[in-house]
Parts: C-alpha cells; sequence; structure tokens
C-alpha cells in the first residue's frame, strides 16, 4: 500500500513523509544515525556564518548528509524580517548549485517564534518572484494558509505548537481545516513531542510531518528516529483506512446470537 | 587593507582576490560568499577583486530544523 502512496513536493515524489532538522544533536555521527534511521529523504539545515580558522580535519554537515543521496531544504530559521530571510535563501541556492527548494520562516519573537504572519507573506512572495520553490512555515491559520497557497508556495507547514516545545497538536480542528481546504501539501511543522503526535498529524490528513527537537532531544535519538518513522507510517495508514465512527456507549464484538448460557 | 570578515575586522593584502582570500583561509566543503550583500557566483571567484572596506560574508550549511 504505502509503496504507492508516495507524495509529491515540487514535482519530486518521495515515499517517505518524515521530515526532519539536523539541529541539536550531539555530533555529526549522532545526526546521521538519526537520520538514516528516520528514513527521512527532506533534511532541513540552517545557513550560518563559517567558523574561520577551524579545525581542518572537522567534517562539513553535507558531507555527512550529503545532497546526493538527500533532498537537502534550507532553512530562514533566525529571520526576523524579510530582507535577511530572503538573503538566506539566495546564498543558499548559490552554496547548493541551484537547488531551489527552501523552508522560508520570518520569525515574529523569541519567546513564542511564532511567524509574523505579514512578513511572511512579504518574503514569500519576493522568494517566488525569485523562482525558489517555498515549503512556508505558518501559524495554523486556515485563511493564512489558503493564501500561501494561493500565491504559489509548494507546500504549507502549519505549526502545531511553538518550535521545540513538544506541546503536541494543540489545534486539530484548524489542522483538519487546512488540509479539507488544500490543494498543496500540507505538512505539520513544529511542536511536535511522541510518535503519537506525529501519528495524529497524519490521521488528520497531513502529507507529512516536519521536526527536528522531538528526535535530537530523545533521550535516545535515534530509537525515537526510528519510532517517528513507524508513527508517520501508522498514521498515514490509519487515514488512508479511515477510523470507525464514535458512539457514547459500548458495542459488543462478540455476537449477540447464539448464546448456549 | 581593513575589510570584514564573518563580521570581524581583518587585514588583506591590496588586489585580494576572493580566490586567494579562500586559498589563503583554507576554506573547504560547501559555502557561498556575499560581498557587501551580493552574492558573488563561484564562476567569478578568481576575477574578482577585494577592495577596503568590503564587508565579506562566508557562509555554510550547518544543523538547523
Amino acid at each position: 500500500m504505502t509503496k504507492t502512496d508516495a507524495f509529491s513536493i515540487a514535482g519530486i515524489d518521495y515515499s517517505s513523509r518524515l521530515l526532519v532538522g539536523t539541529g541539536k544533536y550531539i555530533d555529526l555521527n549522532e545526526t546521521k544515525n538519526a537520520i538514516e534511521t528516520s528514513g527521512a529523504q527532506i533534511v532541513t539545515v540552517a545557513i550560518r556564518r563559517l567558523k574561520i580558522g577551524q579545525n581542518e580535519e572537522q567534517q562539513n554537515l553535507l558531507d555527512v548528509i550529503s545532497p546526493d543521496k538527500y533532498t537537502i531544504l534550507p532553512n530562514t530559521a533566525g529571520c526576523y524580517d524579510v530582507e535577511s530571510a530572503v538573503r538566506t535563501c539566495r546564498l543558499a541556492r548559490e552554496l547548493l548549485n541551484g537547488h531551489d527548494l527552501i523552508k522560508l520562516e520570518v520569525l515574529g519573537d523569541e519567546k513564542t517564534l511564532f511567524p509574523d504572519v505579514p512578513r511572511t507573506l512579504e518574503a514569500a512572495k519576493q522568494l517566488i518572484d525569485d523562482d525558489f520553490k517555498v515549503m512556508v512555515y505558518t501559524s495554523d491559520d486556515p485563511i493564512m494558509a489558503k493564501r500561501f497557497e494561493e500565491m504559489g508556495c509548494v507546500a504549507v507547514m502549519p505549526l502545531a505548537a511553538p518550535i521545540g516545545s513538544g506541546l503536541g497538536i494543540r489545534n486539530p480542528y484548524n489542522i483538519r481545516t487546512i488540509v479539507e481546504n488544500a490543494s498543496v501539501p500540507i505538512l505539520v511543522d513544529a511542536g511536535v513531542g511522541t510518535a503519537s503526535d506525529a501519528a495524529i498529524a497524519m490521521e488528520l490528513g497531513c502529507d507529512g510531518v516536519l521536526m527536528n527537537t522531538a528526535i535530537a532531544q530523545a533521550k535516545n535519538p535515534i530509537l525515537m528516529a526510528s519510532a517517528m518513522r513507524k508513527a508517520i507510517e501508522s498514521g498515514r495508514e490509519a487515514y488512508l483506512a479511515g477510523r470507525m465512527s464514535r458512539r457514547a456507549y459500548a458495542s459488543a464484538s462478540s455476537p449477540i446470537n447464539g448464546h448456549f448460557f | 587593507m581593513d575589510v570584514t570578515l564573518n563580521g570581524d575586522a581583518c587585514t588583506i593584502e591590496q588586489e585580494t582576490t576572493i580566490e586567494k582570500l579562500i586559498s589563503n583561509l583554507a576554506v573547504e566543503g560547501k559555502f557561498a560568499i556575499e560581498i557587501n550583500q551580493q552574492i558573488i557566483p563561484r564562476s567569478k571567484y578568481a576575477e574578482t577583486v577585494i577592495h577596503l572596506d568590503d564587508n565579506i560574508e562566508i557562509v555554510q550549511a550547518i544543523g538547523g530544523g
């Protein structure tokens, strides 16, 4: 079943619906192992100043997470204004030899890391005009999600809860409404804390989930990467299977006829 | 000649090209370069000369979510 259930972002089919970040790991070896275990095919990275004069033997992230093997998704994390977000994307495109798929986030404040949606809209417009394929991090507002879709974003990624909070799906009804309205992939980005959260996102009909901290800050990140992979797959299968209807009272599973007692 | 390199004041020789600079710094791996917020394409490293007070940024991909 899952083999024929690929999802597509910007015209490329992926078999894994789990997208992962590369932040907060102890070292590159742990990053590599966790990401391999997760089965993710799309992997986010941040763009930052190169540390000059560093130990030459230190490995580079892209040596471990090779662009030949993974779709690298540069993010604009840490950007609070349109200009720095657009500038980050252009540097990322140069760094990755013209690769134009990016994760746009324009943040509102440091306490919540909630998106500044008006600025995100403006940055998305500039990036789409500059031929980027934009996967956009936004609030769980169905109207805004539709706006981003209409302007040409290739995926819309509402938060489930604040970035790095692990609070889970705080507003499942909004997420479901966003999914129902959408004709581009909808991915929950941010807020997942454990496997059941990921499964719930998928059961709501999301096309995928992007997470970082839930895996990287687990006590055993490799085991959690495995759990998340299964949660995404089972949540997806449950969504496709269609859950039973809820009822207020019991309904016996064994036949009520043929009693011999 | 004084320039700013990744936010720090730095002195380099006159007429230094980007190609020379990255060779001097022994920068490896994948990176991208801006001078005064203009991206310098890799194909222009050899011909791009750094000027006094230029603001040079060299960036790379690191772990992030």
